[in-house]
């Protein structure tokens, strides 16, 4: 490799060729300001547009001043970052950059956790010349299920674009207009609600300011809560226990499961639950159409589809909908978690406390904003009555917690209660890339093998690349997995199954970089990969502490369908737990 | 047409046309072919001188004047549009500016007919490079 | 044939007319009658001989004689001297500059043609949608030496010696930038010829393509020679039909002849073209704007490196030239790179088309030297200032580039001398402004261009030059501070020394100049809160001449806002604190009791 020499604010650096200004400023300890620029290497995300000008910097010889986030280094370099002209330079731009924002911070869903206004606090703005006279870009507020949209809080970053484009390639977002009133929006301008968008949520998690935000339920819970004729159930998604500690102060990848049971308790649910049940729940149902599928497959059933593709992602249904409405019959007909979680509550359990279904409320907490339209589809609802009420994010969940004035570090851990909150930890890595899968293989191997599995972690099935796979012999019958995450590399593994070419037998998918640890409604990561990172190996960590890691292990599970169900995939199972998808592909049709 | 497949041909091709051209204008009658040249670029058409360039055609025709009329890129004059040239056989061309109908038939019954200016000529103020090798 | 022997030309330029050329041709016609020549001799009232500042010009032909600064009263010298007595009238000859010797005949006024055509050769010539025209002036020749006789690298040397420089605005080597996407190996790679023409008044690139399109394609067919590429792309706006129908139809009589296609010329060598048509955004002149439109994305900059040469159109190596730029290369490629670099100053070499616009007398298109000086482009080719009204600044490289004003007129033009004085060459707009001129308020015309045109891409051009513009509207309607002035510069530096691309680096170009030039007009808006020109509306007052007014009270009625007082028969007053400055009164009064302070 070859290495460059330069001169950063009179230090000298070597670095390999390629690299750029601000990534060697760093290695100097010189931490450049950026705005728009925002890398999540581990997942080879990248978004650098050069556009927010603010961590520009002076370059010897140079006319003007260069972006360090895209300028790489050259041999012989002698660059000054904190110069009066830059300093000069970057206040005035940020200045700008201000004077086509709202200042309505204190009501701002973002205020606290803005990139914004914590650049603007950095850089020590206090004024900001010309505003009584400065007209400001508006563009009009949509609502969708999931994701509000306020442009005029839009500082043209171009993370959503990047990240709906590039890496979920679903193109529902990129810039229109120009010039000052340029803004990011749906093709012909149209409502999020009635683009290509699948509610996956990254442009969220990527926003730096309040343009993007999720829907607020919280009112709602609160509402349901309150009212007294009302039992409130509530469902917590593995992913969330790895990631609330983060939005009070605790590290990245801190496990707090017993003080968010706590804390959930505290807030008056009547029941805490947790959706990792019905994660086992969905490891039988699919796990067992997977082998049946498979088994018709290897004794020469051409219409037993092959691969099985998982459908526990909201997202990812979303996507193959408005994208794959032709290979609608070859992801697993199981309903997500939340969605079985949803019609067990309100129907098993429910008669179990003879509540009426109505006078039942199931609330969510997810990691993910498509569960909020996901709750809201006709097909999972009796007689207008939804099986999952509200789904509200880690966000909101922590914002709610804070109102409650709950300091969740000085809760002492509680259990979830029973039934309903038992489960294995199989289900626990459902909230990570690879999670499913492994899971399933857990269950499925033991089920069409007779066998006990010897090793229960599939190593081999792990990790962050975007797509991976892995053969798993059972017991002699070789099984093809294959993982992705992000919807990109899904969209390539389902080019394949669309052209005949897929060598798989089943496919994982999760339409988050990293899984449900890197999704739309979980804390803001920042551009730092490193959390996602350290939220996956907690959740292995919790499955590795679990006693049970088998999901049909799950002794609840096994009493429900002792109880109720009967057996995996049995026509009340079907009745309950299955789904149908529908071809939701996008038709433009320009009227006269 | 038929393809043109090396240089030579090219040449050749060149020679043809420059003497074609000049045969062609001179066989038929020396004295009376009349070169009219329309400015036809966007700024030229703006002005108006489609109507101009369809006047020539018909009034040379039916004033029994042999002449070609043909259209060309801008002159550069764009205050003067329409602008028009004229080569009278054996003289110089000849730049008429704010050709309108008016002036249009004064250039044909005047200078084309008798030779005699009449105002609106613009004098070629630029030199055109030749690119003979 | 003409009864007349002998014609006297008389230049009815608006300069010339505006020095009383009508009562020249008047007592020439005068004197002609009184001696009986009126039958022999004609007198024509010509338009502009682009060359003003010596006018009045009045012609005789045939014997070519050029008289210069004629009176009315000189008129019967020329009758009875030169038409009776075939006596040239030496005090009114034409002095060669350096010579100082009389020349009469202007045959061998060389020099007076400060006009040299080089891109515009065939513009106005040929018929340019007859394939034959152009060959018959030796078109495709270039195209067939190059294929039959040079290599590539020579090709490229030839055009790197010639010193041409793109004409599209930054002025980079021709010549290198072939050299560079010749150098990166690919197997596919593109030559693209940018006519995204935008700045307002700049016509060049149309008139080119109207007029001459084979000498675009047989340019782009070269270049592609050259740099190893086989496809050509004309990005063109889709707002020039013209130019299109005719691109169109000389690429299918070139595929006809086989000049373009496979196998051109026998040599193997094959090369199509195709058109890309872009909707008119100014940033697509912008060569990775460009790329990204043609390949069917948002029109918007990226950053260089990496540079077309490197990953264009498509990710492969791309050569991009303006029009202007390739209209001159077979011109170059046959009469060679010395000739070429004869031409011109010491760094800018060969010619450069100007399009001449706002208060001149010759609106058009000119093609000079480069090295030619602003006084002879306004004032002898251009025709100096319309209604003879004072020369105040020319706005050069359009809205990108700056104001020059009287003291830069003698200043040679080529893209460094520009550049040092503030300006930029641009693509060759020169918009010419007078004394009835507002300067702050055309700063703010020109900035509200490059406001619109932004692609918004980055903050400085999106919100910065908005900002500019707001801050100059401020200023024009009174309500400035002197600390603004500072503000506009430090605002108008830091774009520059920020934006992403060449539209917002040098968009804050006419604010600086401005204010460089004219910063008493600016003090003048601020402090005494009165614009100089009169432009500006809001600091208008409409005053009642008192001596007029007689009481009518039409104008108290017409008053929409009822800012007007006084009894009939009294006089009136404005109240210039309600007063909109519509104007209404003062075209309402039949007295001429109402002006403008």
């Amino acid at each position: 490799m070859e290495t460059i020499k330069l001169t950063i604010d009179n230090k000298e650096i070597d670095v390999p060729k390629g690299t750029t200004i601000q990534k060697a400023a760093r290695e100097l300890g010189i931490e450049i300001p950026t705005l728009c620029y925002m890398e999540l290497h581990d997942l080879g995300i990248e978004n650098k547009p050069a556009g927010c000008r603010i961590c520009v910097a002076e370059v010897q010889g140079r006319r003007n001043l260069a972006p360090t986030c895209s300028t790489n280094c050259e041999n012989g370099m002698v660059v000054k970052t904190h110069t009066p002209r830059v300093l000069n330079a970057r206040r005035t731009v940020m200045e700008f950059i201000l004077s086509d924002h709202p200042k309505d911070c204190l009501i701002c869903p973002k205020s606290g956790d803005c990139e914004l206004q914590t650049m603007a606090h950095r850089l020590g703005i206090r004024d900001i010349p010309g505003q009584e006279f400065a007209a400001t870009s508006t563009y009009r507020k949509d609502t969708s299920p999931s994701i509000i949209r306020d442009l005029d809080k839009c500082i043209l970053c171009r993370r959503c674009e990047m990240m709906c484009n590039d890496v979920q390639t679903v193109g529902a977002l990129s810039a229109i207009n120009r010039g000052f009133m340029a803004t990011v929006a749906p093709a012909f301008e149209q409502n999020l609600e009635h683009s290509t968008c699948t509610y996956c949520g990254q442009c969220v998690a990527v926003c730096p300011t309040g343009a993007l935000t999720e829907v607020n339920h919280v009112p709602s819970v609160l509402r349901a809560l309150a009212d007294p004729t009302k039992t409130v159930v509530v469902q917590t998604a593995p992913a969330v226990r790895v990631a609330l500690g983060e939005e009070f102060g605790l590290a990245p990848g801190t496990i707090v499961t017993g003080k968010m049971t706590a804390a959930l308790r505290a807030l008056g649910f009547d029941y805490v639950f947790d959706t990792d049940f019905a994660a086992d729940l969905t490891i039988l149902e699919e796990g067992t159409e997977l082998l049946d599928r498979l088994s018709r497959h290897l004794n020469g059933d051409t219409t037993a589809r092959i691969p099985i593709l998982t459908s526990c992602c909201p997202g990812w249904v979303n996507f193959f909908e408005k994208y794959f409405p032709d290979l609608k019959d070859v992801p697993s007909t199981a309903k997500s978690p939340q969605q079985m979680f949803g019609a067990i509550a309100k129907s098993y359990f429910a008669e179990k406390i003879g509540v009426n279904r109505k006078d039942m409320v199931v609330v969510s907490i997810m990691p993910c904003l498509a569960k909020k339209y996901e709750c809201q589809r006709e097909e999972f609802s009796v007689d207008g009555n939804p099986d999952v009420d509200y789904s509200i994010s880690t966000r909101e969940l922590a914002a709610f917690i804070k109102q409650a004035n709950i300091d969740i570090k000085t809760l002492h851990d509680e259990d979830f209660d029973s039934p309903l909150g038992e489960s294995t930890g199989a289900s626990v890595i459902f909230g990570t890339t690879g999670g499913v899968i492994e899971a399933a293989c857990r269950t499925a191997y033991e089920v069409y093998t007779g066998k006990k599995l010897e090793r229960l972690d599939f190593t081999e099935l792990r990790g962050m690349e975007g797509v991976r796979s892995a053969t798993i012999d059972f017991n002699g019958l070789p099984v093809n997995i294959g993982i992705a995450h992000g919807l990109g590399n899904a969209r390539k593994l389902l080019d394949d199954v669309r052209s005949g070419t897929s060598q798989f037998h089943a496919i994982e998918v999760m339409a988050c970089p990293g899984g449900c640890i890197g999704g739309g409604g979980q804390p803001l990561h920042h551009g730092n990969s490193d959390v996602i990172r350290a939220r996956a190996a907690a959740l292995y960590a919790e499955d590795r502490s679990k006693p049970l890691r088998k999901s049909h292990e799950n002794p609840f599970i096994v009493k429900l369908y002792e109880e109720f169900l009967e057996k995996p995939n049995s026509e009340k199972a079907h009745h309950l737990l299955h789904t149908h998808y529908f071809d939701k592909q996008k038709k433009i049709i320009i009227k006269h | 047409m038929s393809k043109i497949s090396s240089l030579a041909d090219l040449r050749k091709k060149r020679e043809e046309l420059q003497a074609g051209m000049d045969i062609r204008i001179r066989a038929l009658n020396p004295e009376n072919i009349v070169q009219v040249k329309v400015a036809m670029a966007t700024c030229g058409i703006a002005s108006g001188s489609k109507t101009i360039m369809e006047f020539f055609l018909e009034q040379l025709d039916r004033r029994n004047i042999e002449g070609v009329v043909t259209q060309t890129g801008c002159m550069g004059y764009c205050y003067a549009e329409p602008t028009i040239e004229v080569k009278l056989p054996g003289q110089d061309p000849v730049v008429f500016g704010f050709v309108d109908l008016k002036r249009a038939d004064q250039i044909i019954e005047k200078y084309i007919k008798t030779g005699e200016l009449v105002d609106g000529i613009i004098p070629v103020n630029y030199q055109t490079i030749d690119l003979k090798e | 044939m003409s009864k007349y022997s002998m014609h006297l030309l008389v230049c009815g330029g608006t300069g010339c007319h505006a020095a009383e050329s009508d009562a020249i041709v008047c007592n020439l016609r005068d004197e002609l009658e009184a001696k009986g020549l009126n039958e022999t001799v004609q007198v024509i009232l010509t338009g502009c001989f682009g060359f003003c500042e010596k006018g009045p010009i009045v012609k005789v032909m045939p014997d070519n004689t050029f008289y210069v600064q004629v009176k009315p009263e000189d008129a019967q010298t020329i009758v009875e001297e030169h038409i009776i007595k075939g006596r040239k009238v030496t005090s009114l000859l034409y002095r060669d500059p350096k010579t100082k010797e009389p020349v009469a005949d202007s045959k061998h006024m060389g020099f007076f043609k400060k006009q040299m055509r080089i891109a515009l050769r065939n513009c106005g010539f040929i018929n340019p949608e007859n394939i034959d025209e152009y060959i018959a002036r030796d078109g495709y020749a270039a195209l067939g030496k190059v294929l039959s006789e040079m290599t590539p690298d020579e090709v490229i040397k030839l055009v790197k010696d010639s010193g041409q420089r793109g004409r599209g605005g930054a002025g980079f080597s021709t010549g290198l930038k072939w050299e560079l996407a010749r150098r990166n190996v690919s197997d596919e790679k593109y030559v693209v010829c940018n006519a995204d023409e935008g700045d307002p008044g700049a016509f060049m690139d149309r008139s080119v393509l109207e007029g001459d399109p084979h000498s675009i394609l047989e340019a782009m067919a070269i270049c592609g020679y050259s740099i190893g590429a086989s496809n050509g792309l004309i990005y063109i706006r889709a707002e020039y039909p013209l130019a299109i129908q005719r691109l169109k139809t000389a690429i299918k009589q070139a595929k006809e002849y086989g000049l373009l296609g496979n196998d051109i010329f026998g040599t193997g060598f094959n090369f199509d073209i195709t058109l890309k048509y872009g909707a008119g955004a100014f940033v697509c002149g912008e060569e990775t704007a460009l790329i990204h439109s043609m390949e069917g994305l948002r029109g918007e900059p990226t950053l260089k490196p990496p540079f077309p040469a490197e990953s264009g159109y498509r990710g492969k190596p791309t050569n991009v030239n303006n029009v202007e730029t390739y209209a001159s290369i077979p011109a170059i490629i046959l009469k060679g790179a010395a000739w070429f670099s004869s031409i011109g100053t010491e760094k800018s070499k060969g010619t450069k088309v100007f399009a001449l616009a706002g208060k001149i007398n010759n609106v058009g298109l000119i093609e000079v030297p480069m090295g030619t000086t602003l006084r002879e482009v306004i004032f002898e080719i251009g025709g100096g200032i319309r209604n003879g009204k004072k020369f105040k600044g020319v706005q050069t490289g359009g809205p990108s580039g700056g104001c020059l004003t009287e003291k830069h007129l003698d200043t040679p033009i080529d893209f460094d001398n520009l550049i040092a004085a503030g300006s930029m060459m641009g693509s060759g707009a020169m918009i010419v402004l007078d004394e009835d001129d507002c300067m702050v308020s055309m700063a703010k015309y020109f900035l509200e261009f490059t406001v619109e045109e932004s692609c918004g891409k980055c903050a400085p051009c999106r919100i910065g030059n908005k900002r500019l513009h707001e801050l100059l509207g401020q200023i024009c309607e009174g309500k400035g501070v002197l600390s603004d002035l500072d503000r506009l510069k430090n605002m108008s530096l830091v774009i520059k020394d920020t934006a992403l691309c060449g539209l917002g680096q040098t968009s804050p170009n006419p604010v600086l100049s401005m204010l460089d030039n004219f910063r008493d007009e600016f003090i003048a808006h601020i402090t005494h809160k009165k614009c100089p020109a009169g432009q500006c509306r809001s600091l208008l007052e409409y005053i009642v001449n008192a001596e007029n007014c007689v009481g009518c009270t039409a104008c108290a009625r017409v008053c929409p806002v009822n800012a007007i007082s006084g009894m009939r028969k009294e006089i009136h007053k404005i109240d210039s604190a309600i007063c909109i400055k519509c104007g209404a009164c003062m075209e309402k009064c039949k007295f001429d009791a109402i002006y403008i302070s």
